[in-house]
């Protein structure tokens, strides 16, 4: 019997629950209204996410795959709809984070013709997704939103976008939905052979000062156990980046914490000093190496990344390896041997005693009159038990939390890395929550950042969403007052903000909220915030003169790690 | 490292949208293509095109890297010269009366080994196939003597390899392809 014709639009929603979708982070418009009308008839199989702003659907559906690994689903319309998530598609982009975004284009006859709401989607998001095309014809559309999932997650992940005409939307046709699982241009998971294996175990092997560096490569490919066992029957320590942290839980031995510009002394100073670097699953950016002519300038580097463009790109690399992290990994955990490195531990040993006393003990020491980011962070950490998932936004809270905030388990640590997107944080934080309804989600965010998508507040209280956000204010966008300071002989143009009284604004949306000014309340609000069942806020005051340490400073030949403003290793 | 001229060869499925998306990698680059051509090759259905471009070997081999990254690209390869034969074709429009008036001109065509494709009253197309330096020293010839048009195509090569990667890789794909049909991979 031949089956019934349905539209476009029933079409991509009956497609959309082939590959396993049930949750859409949108909003509606003109050129999506078909495909919304649809979803009025499924809503039992899609629950419908409407944010108050695209880019706030899109930062959620960020957050959303970042902890359930699971592709985050859109829905927007054209023109403005789409234009307003570009920043998150380049942001998953850049942070491998698999999206499946769905904008309504004009009808295909009005195409190149400047109609209402008509923009060049396409073209606007060719170069910031990992696949993006225009469907004109209903019949395409199943096997394009095949492809789009298959590549979406496959490989290193990443945003795609479908553009849907809307009289594809309209057409009638024969639906069928098969899942893509080959592409004969693009092959997801490369073979390592046997002998890179084997050379990579022997370098380490017989290396005298080696480090491993884990990336969000490690975490996306679900190897952090692999990376674990690596660690220890190699006895090798592991510095992150800040999308690595979380790799390995923050209490293991090897545990260095985060590498780079804002990373611990000992990570850096190991990184520096090594013979040979095992980088898995990074691209060895910029805020990781800082001139990298002078970049850990003993060591040969092996880099091991699923994206064969990441490879050579930055660094000279002596080994570059095609593979997946998790496959790599645990291949060579029965090759490695397990070898006493004295000169490793006792770097380690005397630079976490080095930071401990002119760093961490400063910001978290109660001599100090104000309250510092990094001892809220710390209090936050401690009185979850470690356990929550943390998400940042951009800027010091960012690095503060990086660097305070003890992860326990993997995706656990959510933060905009490669574009560093202020507004991310309340927006993936929601998502983070939605995805994962059982684990504590705190969101760490600065004031200027939380005004960027703070009518996300919208979100919150529409879906009971409970959050919890630690806001912290210091009148001011203190990263960059930071660079003033530091290189701008104090000019603080255009940094101090002039800010509303969030507290208000929060309860305003029916969030519990409350001032934090002192020392003395911040246990018992930390407390009263983590125990809240309802989306909570804790509007910190903090010193704004505030300042992120350890510190080596970009763009200079010598390669100076600042522990504070005048106090100075000079990595060799 | 030295900049040299180089050919980038890339195969690619016949997609619509890929030219934009490989010409803004040479622009995020800062890099100009100096040539570029497009047909069909020998795999039926597979598209090559060829692009010449003045750079490092180092930052093209990282170009190339990013070009291969695009779904839908199948292969890519950087060549020096010496690596592959290449060709290119240039057309020629001069004044008829410029070849009856100066016998000159009737020299050039013979000791270029040009081509000459029609003759009207009025003018006459002249065709040049080789290398660069050589329909260019045809060009700097012509100019001499009422050259009214001058065009030259993109760059097209073959490879000197015995080696048919692209096939190969086609081949292993294909093969990937069936395991994965067979044994639900």
């Amino acid at each position: 019997m031949k089956q019934q014709q349905i539209t476009g639009a029933e079409g991509l929603v009956k497609s959309l629950i082939c590959e396993g979708v049930d949750l859409i982070f949108g909003y509606p418009g003109g050129a999506i209204i078909n495909v919304y009308d649809k979803l009025y008839d499924y809503t039992d199989r899609l629950k419908h996410i409407l944010v108050r702003h695209e880019q706030g659907a899109i930062h959620a559906a960020q957050g959303y795959a970042r902890v359930t690994g699971r592709p985050g689903v859109v829905v927007v319309t054209s023109g403005p709809g789409a234009a307003n998530v570009v920043t998150g598609l380049s942001d998953a982009l850049m942070d491998s984070t698999p999206l499946v975004v769905i904008s309504g284009q004009v009808a295909s006859n009005f195409l190149g013709t400047d109609a209402f709401q008509e923009t060049d989607v396409v073209a606007m998001t060719q170069q910031i997704t990992k696949w993006a095309i225009q469907i004109r014809h209903a019949d395409d559309i199943p096997a394009a939103v095949a492809r789009a999932f298959y590549i979406a997650t496959t490989g290193r992940p990443g945003p795609v976008v479908l553009d849907i005409s809307k009289d594809a939307q309209n057409e009638l046709m024969d639906w069928h939905h098969t899942t893509c699982r080959f592409i004969r241009s693009y092959n997801p998971a490369p073979e390592v052979p046997d002998a890179t294996i084997f050379e990579i175990a022997s370098i380490l092997n017989s290396a005298k000062k080696p480090v491993i560096i884990a990336g969000h490569g490690v975490t996306i490919a679900g190897a952090d156990d692999a990376l674990r066992q690596v660690a220890e029957k190699g006895n090798i320590y592991v510095g992150e980046t800040l999308l690595g942290l979380a790799a390995l839980p923050a209490d293991n031995h090897y545990c260095l914490g985060m590498v780079g510009m804002h990373g611990h002394a000992a990570a850096n100073v190991t990184v520096n000093n090594a013979d040979v670097i095992l980088g898995v699953g990074l691209r060895f950016d910029d805020r990781v190496t800082s001139d990298v002519h002078n970049y850990a300038p003993h060591a040969r580097i092996i880099h091991v990344d699923i994206d064969a463009a990441e490879l050579n790109k930055t660094v000279n690399e002596y080994m570059s390896v095609q593979g997946d992290a998790r496959d790599v990994l645990s291949r060579l955990v029965p090759l490695l041997e397990y070898r006493e490195r004295p000169e490793c531990d006792e770097t380690v040993k005397r630079y976490k005693a080095i930071e401990k006393e002119y760093v961490t003990d400063i910001e978290c020491s109660p001599s100090r009159q104000k309250l510092t980011m990094g001892e809220v962070i710390s209090t936050v950490s401690d009185y979850s038990g470690n356990d929550t998932i943390c998400v940042t936004d951009v800027g010091q809270n960012q690095m503060f939390a990086a660097g305070y905030f003890k992860c326990r388990s993997s995706r656990s640590f959510l933060s905009s890395g490669g574009l560093g997107t202020m507004g991310f944080g309340l927006p993936a934080a929601i998502g983070a929550k939605i995805g994962s309804p059982d684990r504590q989600v705190c969101l760490f965010v600065g004031d200027g950042g939380i005004q960027m998508t703070i009518q996300e507040f919208g979100t919150i209280m529409a879906y009971d969403v409970p959050v919890k956000i630690v806001l912290l204010n210091n009148d001011f966008l203190g990263n960059v007052r930071q660079w003033q300071q530091l290189f701008f002989n104090g000019r603080f143009s255009q940094t101090q903000m002039y800010n509303p009284d969030f507290v208000a604004i929060a309860k305003a949306y029916g969030i519990g909220a409350e001032v934090v000014s002192s020392r003395e309340e911040l246990p018992d609000a930390v407390r009263r915030m983590l125990e809240s069942k309802t989306a909570y806020l804790l509007d910190v005051r903090i010193d704004s003169t505030d300042m992120v340490f350890p510190m080596i400073v970009p763009g200079t030949r010598e390669r100076k790690l600042y522990l504070n403003q005048d106090k100075y290793i000079t990595l060799e | 490292m030295k900049k040299k001229l180089y050919t980038i060869s890339i195969f690619s499925e016949n997609t619509v949208g890929l030219l934009s998306q490989v010409s803004l990698i040479f622009t995020r680059r800062g890099i100009n293509i100096e040539s570029i051509s497009a047909s069909v090759c020998s795999i039926p259905g597979v598209h090559k095109w060829t692009i010449t471009a003045w750079a490092t070997r180092d930052l093209l081999d990282k170009i190339a890297q990013q070009i291969e990254k695009c779904i839908d690209i199948l292969k890519v390869f950087v060549y020096d010269d010496k690596d592959i034969v290449y060709q290119e074709v240039a057309l020629y429009k001069v004044a008829t009366a410029s070849l009856l008036d100066e016998p000159d001109v009737e020299q050039i065509i013979r000791r270029y080994g040009a081509r000459i494709l029609d003759v009207t009253r009025e003018y006459t197309i002249i065709e040049k196939t080789g290398h660069y330096n050589e329909t260019q020293a045809l060009y700097e010839e012509l100019k001499k003597h009422d050259l009214k048009q001058f065009v030259r195509s993109g760059r097209i090569t073959v490879t000197k390899s015995p080696h048919e990667y692209v096939t190969e890789f086609i081949s292993q794909q294909e093969n990937r392809r069936n395991r994965i049909e067979n044994n639900g991979e």
